[in-house]
C-alpha cells in the first residue's frame, strides 16, 4: 500500500486540501480523510452522510416483534394450561416480552449496521497516522499513480498542510 | 480547538490509565477482600442452605429481592440520564456520561446476580431462561419473573453498547499513546478504528438510534420489575400506580449513585478541571425534581391506602409508619425528601458537598424505601394467623456489603482502563463552544458594521 498525505491542525486548511484535490480531478472516494474528533460543520465530513441506518433498525425491530410474537404464542399453544384465569393465548402479558424483543432487535441491528458499513472490526490499519488522535486532520490519497504524485503534493501542500508525508 | 488544549485534554484524562500510585492497589485489595468475602459467605449459604439466613415463611423475599430492586434501580443512573441529555444535546453531558453509562452496565450485572443468590440452587440459575425443558415445556411467559428477564437482557444488552461504541475512538486514541503490550491491547479493542468521516457519522447516528430506543426500554425495566409486586394480591403491593412510582424511584437513586461517583472521580483522579460544580448544581436540580416526585408519588400512594381502609393494608400501613418499622419509614421520608429538599433547594448550598450530602442520605433512602415495600407487606398478608418477622442474619448483610464494595471495585478497576470521561466527546463539546464564540463574535460585528 502506498499513500501520499498531509496532516492540517485546523477543519479549514483540510477542507481547502480537499478541494484542492477535488480540482486535481479526484472524487469523494478517491479523498482519504482522517480526523480524531467528527466535524460536522465542514463539507468534507458531509461525504457518505446518507445513510439507511434508521430504516435498518425499524427493520430490526420489525423482526424482533414478529419473532417474539410468534415465539410468546407458538410457545403458548404447544402446551395450553391455563393460567390464572387467562386465555390460552394471553396478549396482555406476551405485549411485554414482544416490547423488549423489538427494541433488542433494533439495537441489535443498529450496532450490526454500524459495524458492517464503518468496516469495523478490522486489523491495525494500514493507512494511517497516529497524529491523528493528537488533533491533527489526515488528507490524502491511497495508492496513488507515481505520475499523480507531485500534483497531489502540491495540492496538499495549497491547503496549508504542517506536514506532508508519503508512505 | 487548539493543538495545545487537546493535547492538554488528552494529557489529563490519560493520566489516570497511564499512572499508577500505591493507592490503587491499596483500594483494589481492600475490595477485593471484601468481594471474596461476600463470595465465600454465599459459598456458606449454598453448601448449608437457606436455614443460616433469616428468610423464613412468610417474608421471602426480604434481603435479596430488596437489593436487587435497588441495584436495577441504580442502574437507572446511566443510560437513561445519558441517553435523554444526549437527544435533548445538552452540552454540560459530555464529562458526564460516560461516569454514568458505567453504573448502568454494573448496577445491572450485580443486580442480576441477586435472583441467582437468591435460588437455594445457584447452579441451575440457567432454568431462569426462556428456553423448553426435554419435555419441550417452556417457561410460562405470562409470569413477571420471566419478563424480567428479557427486561434486564435486553436493557443490559443495550446499555453495554451504548457504553462501548463511544469507547471506540477513545480506545483508537489509547492505542496511538501506548505500546508494547498495553499498545497491542487497546489496538485490538479499537477495532481498527481511523476516525474517517463515514465511521463518525455512523457511530452518531447509531448513538441518537439507540439514544431513542434505550430511553423506553429503560422505562420498562424498572416497570416491569415493579410488575413482580404489583401483579401479587399482597397488601400495597396491588397497586396501579407501582410502574410510575418506581421508575421514578429508580432514576431519583440513579441520580444520586451518580454524583457521589462523580464527586469521588473528580477528588481522586483529579479531573476537576473537566467536572465543574456547574455539573453538579445540574444533577442536584434533578435530584430536587426527583424528590420532589417521590415525596408525591409516596403521599398519593399512602393517601390512597389510608382512604381506601381496606383493614390488611391499613395493618401494613400502620405497622411502618407508627409501628416496628416506623424509625426505618420517617429515616427514609427525612433523608429521600426533607434533606434533598433542604439543601438542593437553596442555591448556596447546592455545592459539589452538598449535592454529596443529599445523594447519600437518598441512597440509604432509596434501599430503606425497597426494603419496606417488600417485608412489611410479606410479614402482613391478609390472613393475621399467618403473618411474621423477618431479622436479617449476618449471611446476607455480608453479601449486601460486598455489593457495594463490588461495584466500587469495578468502578475503580474501570476508570483504571478505560477513559472515565469521553475524550473526543470532549474535544467535540470545545469544538461547539469555538464555534458558538466565533458566531456570537460575527453577528456582533455584523450589527456593528452591516
Amino acid at each position: 500500500m502506498s499513500a501520499v498525505y498531509a496532516l492540517y491542525a485546523d477543519p479549514e486548511s483540510a477542507q481547502r486540501a480537499v478541494n484542492g484535490l477535488q480540482a486535481a480531478g479526484l472524487s469523494h472516494a478517491e479523498i482519504v480523510v482522517m480526523s480524531g474528533e467528527p466535524f460536522e460543520e465542514q463539507p468534507f465530513a458531509q461525504q457518505d452522510k446518507a445513510t439507511w441506518l434508521w430504516y435498518i433498525a425499524c427493520a430490526g425491530g420489525l423482526i424482533g416483534m414478529i419473532f417474539s410474537t410468534w415465539l410468546t404464542r407458538m410457545t403458548e399453544l404447544a402446551w395450553p394450561l391455563q393460567t390464572g384465569n387467562m386465555p390460552i393465548v394471553a396478549w396482555w402479558p406476551n405485549l411485554i416480552v414482544i416490547f423488549e424483543l423489538t427494541m433488542l432487535g433494533a439495537i441489535l441491528a443498529t450496532v450490526i449496521t454500524l459495524f458492517i458499513t464503518a468496516k469495523l472490526p478490522r486489523r491495525t490499519p494500514a493507512f494511517y497516522d497516529p497524529e491523528v488522535t493528537n488533533g491533527k486532520i489526515l488528507v490524502g490519497v491511497e495508492n496513488p499513480s507515481a505520475a499523480s504524485v507531485p500534483a497531489l503534493e502540491r495540492a496538499l501542500m495549497a491547503g496549508g498542510a504542517a506536514e506532508l508525508k508519503r508512505r | 480547538m487548539s493543538a495545545a488544549s487537546s493535547n492538554k485534554l488528552t494529557a489529563d484524562l490519560l493520566r489516570p490509565l497511564l499512572e499508577t500510585s500505591w493507592r490503587f492497589y491499596a483500594l483494589v485489595v481492600f475490595l477485593a477482600g471484601i468481594v471474596l468475602m461476600g463470595l465465600g459467605t454465599w459459598a456458606y449459604q449454598m453448601f448449608n442452605g437457606f436455614g443460616v439466613t433469616g428468610i423464613n415463611n412468610p417474608i421471602f423475599w426480604a434481603f435479596y429481592i430488596t437489593n436487587f430492586v435497588f441495584w436495577i434501580g441504580i442502574s437507572h443512573a446511566g443510560t437513561l440520564i445519558s441517553a435523554i441529555l444526549r437527544l435533548v444535546n445538552a452540552g454540560w453531558r459530555r464529562p458526564v456520561t460516560r461516569c454514568a453509562e458505567v453504573i448502568t452496565a454494573f448496577a445491572l450485572m450485580i443486580g442480576a446476580l441477586f435472583p441467582i443468590i437468591h435460588l437455594g440452587r445457584p447452579w441451575l440459575f440457567f432454568w431462569l431462561m426462556p428456553y423448553p425443558s426435554s419435555r419441550l415445556i417452556w417457561p410460562n411467559f405470562r409470569s413477571p419473573l420471566v419478563w424480567d428477564f428479557f427486561a434486564i437482557t435486553t436493557y443490559l444488552t443495550g446499555s453495554v453498547l451504548f457504553l462501548v461504541l463511544p469507547m471506540i475512538p477513545d480506545f483508537a486514541l489509547v492505542r496511538d499513546h501506548t505500546t508494547g503490550l498495553r499498545g497491542r491491547i487497546y489496538g485490538a479493542l479499537a477495532l481498527g478504528w481511523q476516525g474517517t468521516p463515514k465511521q463518525w457519522h455512523r457511530l452518531e447516528s447509531a448513538m441518537s438510534i439507540m439514544a431513542i430506543a434505550i430511553i423506553p426500554v429503560a422505562v420498562s425495566v424498572h416497570t416491569i420489575v415493579s410488575f413482580d409486586f404489583s401483579m401479587a394480591p399482597v397488601p400495597m403491593w396491588h397497586s396501579t400506580m407501582f410502574g410510575p412510582y418506581f421508575v421514578a424511584g429508580a432514576i431519583f437513586s440513579g441520580i444520586a449513585g451518580l454524583i457521589i461517583a462523580m464527586a469521588a472521580l473528580r477528588k481522586f483522579l483529579h479531573i476537576e478541571a473537566y467536572l465543574h460544580p456547574v455539573h453538579f448544581q445540574n444533577l442536584g436540580k434533578l435530584l430536587l425534581m426527583m424528590s420532589l416526585l417521590w415525596g408525591y408519588f409516596v403521599f398519593a400512594e399512602r393517601l390512597t391506602i389510608w382512604y381506601g381502609n381496606g383493614s390488611a393494608e391499613i395493618a401494613v400501613l400502620r405497622v411502618t409508619q407508627k409501628g416496628s418499622f416506623a424509625p426505618l419509614y420517617w429515616t427514609m421520608v427525612v433523608v429521600n425528601f426533607v434533606i434533598p429538599v433542604s439543601i438542593l433547594s437553596i442555591r448556596k448550598l447546592r455545592t459539589i458537598t452538598g449535592c454529596v450530602i443529599a445523594s447519600c442520605g437518598v441512597l440509604v433512602g432509596m434501599w430503606l424505601e425497597r426494603f419496606l415495600i417488600v417485608v412489611p407487606s410479606l410479614g402482613h398478608k391478609y390472613l393475621p394467623y399467618s403473618w411474621g418477622v423477618y431479622r436479617p442474619r449476618p449471611v446476607e448483610i455480608m453479601i449486601t456489603i460486598s455489593t457495594f464494595a463490588a461495584m466500587a471495585l469495578l468502578y475503580v478497576l474501570f476508570s483504571k482502563f478505560v477513559p472515565i470521561i469521553s475524550i473526543w466527546e470532549m474535544k467535540v463539546g470545545e469544538q461547539e463552544t469555538h464555534e458558538t464564540a466565533l458566531q456570537r463574535t460575527s453577528r456582533v460585528l455584523g450589527e456593528l458594521h452591516p
